[in-house]
This record gives structure tokens, C-alpha cells and sequence, in this order.
């Protein structure tokens, strides 16, 4: 646990950093279950509402925004989204959306190994990318 | 077997259950155990690969010594003939069919062993091939489990913390209203700057007539004037 608060702490200082004057905010949600997976979650001022969840595997980080549920969504709009989501994934800057079980999210994916820096770009890029997303998509939800 | 349609099966299937385990602990020590046992496998086939490589060249060298040696006792058996030595012609020649079967001997030798060889490098190809293949779905199967985790993590504190998710229109509206905000207070800053700001009081001041930019146009027209007035002649 210590290493994981390290490396929060190398993460949220290089994304105060990365978006200048703005401050930023990052804390360690425990597991409760005992092979349960440790998750930082991230926070840039003003877009509070939309934090970033940065997890990692054996393999890679993945830095998570969660943006709507199912349930929010038209249902005679559905297939549009989806059709949107496909196409604008590989425009969209480090991101992509994906479904996480109820959860459309967007996140971005590194390699494990990857540094502080990288990471908080990819902090601060799911960040924007996701308050973006929220707004264009805004018309596909209830 | 594909991993890709494996998690999509799963994905489709009961949610709720894949929120506990997407891999059964089972399934990834299978994976495991099978990547452990193909790099295993992997190593002993490039092990052969290199002593049957070496017997290849052995085989290769045995026949260009045969293949010197068999031209020499030919020429000296022709040479026994020249000088009508049958007897010892036909001893050379007893030497030389030895040497041909010894000589056929390596070859078929050489081929096997070149057939091996490639049947080792196939081998090793393959069991590379699976071997990334293996460790690919493990990552995929473990990434998809570690996420669905990372989820139950989150929802967790969420829900231990008294907030929630918010809807994708409340997170919206919030931070638009955020910025509204801010946008608003920005105006509302300059208006009061305009105001009651330092430069709002000076302007009161100069339309009461007090202060120094009160009388600065009457000043200057004065000492204008005073310029251009012709200086009185010296008396003295």
C-alpha cells in the first residue's frame, strides 16, 4: 500500500504541474475485499463532478472516467451513441470510450512501467476529454 | 480458443456475478500453469535445436573428409591399373566401396538430422506462438477482472462516502453552473471596478472640481496663454 500511495503522490503532483494554477486533489479508495484492487481517484478543480480513476493490472494503468449509465441514455437514441462513440474513439486524444458493466466510460490505457508524467497527462486528458464528451453527447441522454 | 469471445460471453451473462470474478482463480492458474509449462518447453526444444544443429555440422564435415578420402583411394586405384598392379587394384577398390557406404551412411545421417531440425524450429515456433497467445489472454482476462474490481472499489467508497455517480446531466449542469459562475463574478468584478473602483472616485472628484485633474485644462490653456504673450521690453 505504501508503494501504490508513492506513486499517487509522484501521479498528483506531476498532473498540479501538468494543468498549471489549477488545483488538484487525489486520495486512495481502499479495497474492501481482500483481493479487491486499490483505486486513486483524481480530481482537477472545477470538474469535481468527473474524477478520473486511475487502476493498474499486472499489465497496464488505466485511467477511468465514468461518464453515464445505461439508464440514462434514450433508448431510441442508443444505436446513434454507440455509432458516435465507434467513430470518434480513434480521434479522440489518448482516450477511448468502453463499458465498464452499467458504466459507459472513457479511459486510456498505458504500460504499467509507464512514469508519474505520462500517467497525469493521461489524467488530465480522460479528464477533458470526458467533460467534452458530456457535453456532445448530452443530447443522446435523459 | 479466443479470449476476445470468452469475455464477451462472459460480459453478456450475469453482471452481477462477473462484479465478484471474471476469471475463476482456476482458470488463471490453468494459464499460468500452461505459460510456465510452454516457456519450459520452449527453452528444452532450443536446447535440442542447438546439439542437433552441432551433430549436422559434424555429419556435414565427416562427409567432405569421405567424399577427399574416396577420390584419393580412387585415384590411386587407377594408378594400380595404369601399371597393370590388379591385385593391389583390386584391394584400393575393396577400400574405396567401404568408403561409399560409410559415405552414404553420413548422408542419410546429414538428412535426418536436417529434418530434425526443422521439425525443432516449427516446434519452437508454435510453442512461442502459443505462449504469447496464453500470456495475451491472461493480460486480457486479468485486465477485464482488475477493472471490474476497480469498479467495486469505487462504488464501494461512493457509497460509504454518502455521494454517488452523479447522472451525466447533474455532473453537467454542475459544472456549467461552476463556470457560469465564476463567468458572472468576473463581470460583477469589473462592474463594481467601475463603480466604486479608485478610478470611479477620481472621476467624482474632477466633475465636483476637486483634485488635481479638476483644473488641469484651465491650468494649461493659462500658462499657454502666458507663453504667448510678448515678453515686456528691459527697462533698466
Amino acid at each position: 500500500m505504501d508503494e501504490v500511495m508513492g506513486r499517487m503522490l509522484a501521479i498528483e503532483s506531476a498532473l498540479s504541474a501538468q494543468v498549471g494554477s489549477l488545483s488538484v486533489s487525489a486520495n486512495l479508495l481502499a479495497p474492501s475485499e481482500p483481493d479487491g484492487v486499490p483505486v486513486m481517484r483524481m480530481c482537477i478543480e472545477g470538474q469535481e463532478e468527473i474524477p478520473v480513476f486511475v487502476t493498474a493490472s499486472p499489465q497496464q494503468v488505466l485511467c477511468i472516467c465514468y461518464l453515464w449509465t445505461e439508464r440514462e441514455v434514450r433508448p431510441e437514441r442508443r444505436a446513434e451513441m454507440l455509432e458516435a462513440m465507434m467513430d470518434l474513439n480513434i480521434a479522440i486524444p489518448l482516450s477511448n470510450f468502453g463499458r465498464i458493466g452499467e458504466h459507459y466510460v472513457i479511459f486510456g490505457a498505458l504500460a504499467a512501467d509507464a512514469s508519474p508524467e505520462s500517467i497525469a497527462t493521461d489524467v488530465a486528458m480522460a479528464a477533458d476529454n470526458a467533460l467534452e464528451a458530456l457535453e456532445v453527447f448530452n443530447e443522446f441522454l435523459m | 480458443m479466443a479470449v476476445f469471445s470468452k469475455v464477451l460471453t462472459m460480459l453478456r451473462g450475469n453482471l452481477r456475478e462477473i462484479g465478484q470474478s471474471i476469471v475463476d482463480s482456476n482458470a488463471s492458474t490453468i494459464y499460468e500453469q500452461e505459460i510456465v509449462e510452454a516457456t519450459a518447453h520452449v527453452a528444452t526444444a532450443k536446447n535440442d535445436l542447438t546439439a542437433v544443429m552441432a551433430k549436422e555440422m559434424q555429419a556435414g564435415r565427416e562427409i567432405e573428409r569421405l567424399r577427399a578420402e574416396l577420390h584419393k583411394y580412387e585415384d590411386l586405384a587407377v594408378q594400380a591399373l595404369q601399371k597393370d598392379e590388379n591385385g593391389l587394384a583390386e584391394e584400393v577398390a575393396a577400400r574405396v566401396a567401404d568408403l561409399e557406404v560409410a559415405l552414404a551412411e553420413q548422408e542419410e545421417a546429414r538428412a535426418q538430422y536436417a529434418a530434425h531440425v526443422a521439425r525443432l524450429k516449427d516446434m519452437i515456433r508454435t510453442a512461442e506462438a502459443t505462449l504469447r497467445e496464453h500470456e495475451r489472454q491472461l493480460a486480457m482476462a486479468k485486465t477485464t477482472e482488475s477493472v471490474y474490481k476497480a469498479t467495486a472499489t469505487i462504488s464501494q467508497n461512493m457509497g460509504a462516502s454518502g455521494s454517488k455517480l452523479m447522472s451525466a446531466k447533474e455532473s453537467l449542469e454542475r459544472i456549467r453552473q461552476r463556470h457560469q459562475d465564476l463567468a458572472d463574478r468576473m463581470q460583477a468584478a469589473e462592474v463594481l471596478e467601475g463603480e466604486f473602483g479608485s478610478k470611479a472616485l477620481d472621476n467624482k472628484l474632477a466633475q465636483a472640481g476637486i483634485g488635481e485633474r479638476a483644473n488641469r485644462k484651465a491650468e494649461v490653456i493659462a500658462r499657454l496663454q502666458a507663453r504667448a504673450r510678448p515678453t515686456p521690453p528691459d527697462r533698466s
